[in-house]
């Protein structure tokens, strides 16, 4: 498979995406701005669990049977909003000030 | 009773900072709505500002602006598993004002930019949400944030509010973005003392360079990876579109430690020190994705409207011209007092007959063409590598016949014929 493939050809310890999110400032918010609407879909009809790929934030852990939304880690980037297949994903903006801070970039 | 201001911007990114300054300066009553902390806070860009467009803004910006180096060096390199064809132009022309553009960081930019739309009298709230806007009538009249007695009205409403353009799409102005027209792309910035830069980019102080890396960068996928430098640091990034990484189900992060640790790219960034990560999303669908930019009381700018060049990683620029365009055709209107569609509607005349209307069209089937036939990246580039180190290689084989093994490796991996019209459909889509 032709992903496989590409895989493969990356000789990668596992990246540290951790040690990235560590340097990224959030003010995350009490409450997720991000839902999965619902987990069965998931489960039953995205054997790939896309979201947990792309996510640049790695926000997104398949626990399972569901989905857990670490909202706190995310980049308001839209990935999930527009590249979830089934429309699953109800992405909003944290309430204002709330969320990703960067100073740089 | 709620309060009434000429204009709302909605976003303090290059495209509504643009429309505020231009319009506070005109002496109209602006409110500017920020959702970061700062403006900047929620912004990313590789790094490139154009002078042009900004300067159509400031005239001599760069003395006063956060800039960090003006670019004098533009390198593409080709990059196989090993190896890389590189191409460039170096001009010492740019070093020198006017020059020709810069590197920025967007967080120290964005929060400047903003201040001197603020000197010159518009009203910027950060830490807001403009969560929908009010429509009376079929007209906007105002935007709803999600501010305890969060009404705001006013008579033009500017949603430049990026390419998370939630409110365009809440307008109807256009659907839910393909993952085939928007790129995701990542990047860090590394610490990296001016003198290593300079010495490893072949630079003297205060001269920036550029470099656009193709093939192996993105593993074949449509994108590609970037490094710029800037005073005491560098950006190094890699984006691809959402599609081809879905289908390739590569992580993003794993590829930018991937081009990180590239043979031929790791000397340059070696030992820099990891500062900040960010992510963000670049609207590449161009021409044939652009929504609908205006309404009764309502104009779309920027990356909002998808005013993206991905070939030439032009955006800010074109944000900040229609910012401009933007402003002063409401400008217009306000004399008329007429804010109807069809009277806004000259800015997206005079948009598109603006260099960024031009281009956009221009390169109107690009994205989309290689989209299609990802063999320009995937099949293409190890080729060229594999041409040029057959060519370069001193083994004592005659250089007629080194070429006649070129040519048949071509034909051999794709067909001769099939090669041509490669060629051409490549041409044609950027001539
Ligand atoms: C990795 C990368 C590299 C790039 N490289 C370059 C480059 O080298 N050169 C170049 O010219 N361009 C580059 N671009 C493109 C450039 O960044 C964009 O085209 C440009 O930032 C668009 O400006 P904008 O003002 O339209 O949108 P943005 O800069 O995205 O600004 C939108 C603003 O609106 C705010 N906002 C959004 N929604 C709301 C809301 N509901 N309420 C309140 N505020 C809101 C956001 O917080 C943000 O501040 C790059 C982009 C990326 C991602
Ligand atoms: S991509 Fe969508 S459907 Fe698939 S696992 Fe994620 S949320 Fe569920
Ligand atoms: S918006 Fe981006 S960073 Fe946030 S969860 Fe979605 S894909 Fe991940």
């Amino acid at each position: 498979m032709e992903g496989d493939e590409i895989m493969s050809a990356i000789p990668l310890k596992k990246a540290d995406i951790e040690a990235k999110q560590y340097l990224v400032r959030f003010n995350a918010d009490t409450k997720s701005h991000l839902t999965v609407l619902d987990h069965d879909v998931c489960l039953t009809q995205c054997p790939d669990k896309l979201c947990t790929l792309f996510c640049p934030g790695e926000v997104y852990k398949w626990e399972g049977t569901r989905m857990a939304v670490g909202f706190e880690g995310c980049h308001e980037c839209g990935s999930c909003r527009i590249g979830c297949p089934h429309e699953n994903i109800k992405w909003e903006y944290p309430k204002g000030g709330k969320g990703i801070v960067f100073r740089l970039a | 009773m709620a309060e009434k201001f000429d204009v709302i911007v909605v976003g303090a990114g290059p495209a509504g900072t643009s429309c505020a300054y231009t319009l506070a300066k005109a002496g109209v009553n602006v409110l500017l709505i920020e959702r970061g902390e700062y403006p900047g806070a929620k912004n990313v860009m590789g790094g490139v500002l154009y002078r042009k467009q900004m300067e159509e803004l400031i005239p001599g910006f760069y003395k006063e602006a956060p800039v960090e180096r003006p670019v004098v060096e533009q390198r593409f390199w080709m990059l196989g598993e090993k190896s890389a064809v590189t191409m460039g132009y170096k001009g010492l022309e740019w070093g020198e004002e006017p020059y020709n553009n810069f590197t920025v960081l967007r967080a120290k930019f964005d929060q400047w930019f903003a201040s001197k739309a603020v000197e010159a009298g518009a009203l910027l709230i950060n830490e807001t949400v403009v969560k929908e806007c009010i429509v009376e009538d079929g007209r906007v009249v105002g935007v709803r944030t999600d501010r305890p007695d969060g009404d705001v009205y006013a008579d033009v409403v500017v949603l430049a509010d990026g390419v998370n353009s939630l409110l365009a799409k809440s307008l109807g102005f256009h659907k839910e973005f393909k993952p085939s027209q928007v790129a995701l792309a990542v990047m860090e910035v590394l610490n990296l003392p001016a003198s290593k830069i300079e010495d490893r980019f072949n630079l003297e102080p205060n001269q920036g360079c550029t470099i656009e890396l193709f093939g192996d960068a993105t593993k074949g996928m449509v994108g590609t990876a970037f490094i710029y430098t800037n005073k005491e640091s560098i950006n190094i990034g890699v984006g691809a579109t959402l599609s081809s990484l879905i289908k390739s189900k590569l992580r993003p992060y794993d590829l930018l430690d991937y081009v990180k640790n590239h043979p031929v790219i790791r000397p340059l960034v070696n030992g820099g020190e990891p500062q900040e990560y960010a992510a963000h999303l670049i609207p590449e669908g161009g021409y044939h994705a652009m929504p609908k930019l205006v309404g009764h009381g309502v104009v779309v700018v920027g990356d909002a409207g998808q005013m993206v060049n991905s070939i030439h990683r032009e955006g800010s620029n074109m944000a900040m011209t229609s910012g401009r365009l933007a402003a002063e055709t409401i400008l217009l209107a306000r004399e008329a007092n007429d804010f109807s569609e069809n009277m806004l509607d000259s800015y997206r005349v005079r948009l598109m007959d603006s260099f960024v209307g031009k281009d956009l069209k221009k390169y109107k089937d690009a994205t989309h063409t290689f989209e299609e036939n990802p063999q320009y990246f995937k099949e293409y580039i190890p080729m060229l590598n594999k041409a040029a180190s057959e060519m370069f290689t001193v083994d004592g084989t005659p250089k007629r016949d080194k070429q006649k093994k070129i040519l048949q490796m071509v034909s051999q991996r794709r067909g001769t014929f099939k090669a041509l019209s490669d060629i051409y459909r490549a041409w044609k889509v950027m001539k």
